[in-house]
């Protein structure tokens, strides 16, 4: 039988994957972004099991919040990596620390 | 062992694996692919738990916009990505660690949690029978949410807007159509006729 601790360690397992993302590609902002939505997709796993084994149904709403949050968040980061790509000419994230106008 | 206990578990695994590819794929097109995969496994893990209209949207919106905007960047920019990835490996050993540290926070959490004793009567809206899960979520996400619900489509409008700020430009160098130098165009201006004798030309 499939409990509600087998969801939450699939969660748990795919945000620490995002995290891990997040630290071996600290260059390339493209698979950054990306970590970060596995990590917004393991928060919505969590939501939804607890909505389905509590019975309520307001996790699932937030989940929905959270999921357009995180289209916002993805279409803006995109484009400003675009832009920077144009003035720059690299995705390298070690360069936007220099500010220079 | 019932179907649905299988279809959990090739799912959950379809999800880590893709997941961990994602992350470690050398080629970044490939990474929105399995980046895609784990959509997919994670709304089947949806449908196990009853919450069939997230996952269609999962699928639609995710899988059908986000990840194909991502494929677009990844494609149009013309970016190195040999050079970007031949320093992960300094990156793996703290990389490990973090890691390693983050699951066994989540594993000390997730072992020392119960639920609270009155928390089954705090149930903001319980999920009934009579009503299927899409109009279950669409009586309260029109009634109860209805300002959240205005709210984040005010974030993607402004997301939206913000998007083509950022990435419009104007180039000097691509010849555009007038309309209006079109419209004032004199005629009288613009055009001569000569009459040319026979064997003279112009």
């Amino acid at each position: 039988m499939i409990g509600i601790e087998h969801y939450l360690t699939v969660a748990a397992t795919l945000f620490v994957i995002g995290i891990f993302g997040l630290f071996l590609n600290r260059k390339n902002v493209i698979i950054l972004l990306m970590s970060i939505e596995l990590m917004l997709l393991a928060v919505n796993i969590n939501l939804v099991a607890f909505s389905s084994f509590l019975g309520d149904l307001v996790g699932q709403v937030f989940t929905l919040f959270v999921l357009t949050v995180a289209a916002a968040e993805a279409a803006i980061g995109l484009a400003i990596l675009v832009c920077y790509f144009r003035n720059r000419g690299t995705i390298d994230v070690e360069d936007i620390s220099v500010m220079k106008g | 062992m019932t179907v649905a206990d299988i279809a959990f578990y090739i799912f959950s695994l379809t999800l880590v694996t893709a997941g961990l590819f994602t992350v470690v794929a050398r080629n970044p097109v490939h990474s929105v692919l399995w980046l895609i995969l784990s959509f997919l496994s994670a709304s089947g893990l949806f449908v196990l738990l009853g919450a069939e209209f997230v996952a269609m949207l999962l699928v639609i919106v995710y899988v059908g916009a986000v990840m194909v905007l991502f494929l677009f960047v990844v494609m149009m920019l013309d970016v190195d990505f040999a050079e970007l990835k031949a320093e992960m490996a300094k990156f793996m050993p703290l990389a490990l660690l973090i890691g390693l540290v983050i699951l066994m926070q989540l594993v000390m959490g997730y072992g020392a949690w119960e639920s609270a004793h009155g928390a089954s009567d705090l149930l903001a809206n319980p999920i009934t029978a009579d009503h299927h899960n899409t109009e279950a979520l669409g009586l309260i996400l029109y009634d109860e949410y209805f300002l959240l619900f205005q709210l984040s489509g005010l974030i993607l409008l402004v997301a939206m807007i913000g998007a083509i700020v950022l990435t419009l430009r104007h180039r000097k160098d691509v010849k555009r159509q007038d309309v209006l130098a079109q419209m004032f165009r004199d005629p009288a201006k613009a055009m001569e006729l000569k009459d040319v004798k026979p064997g003279q030309g112009l």
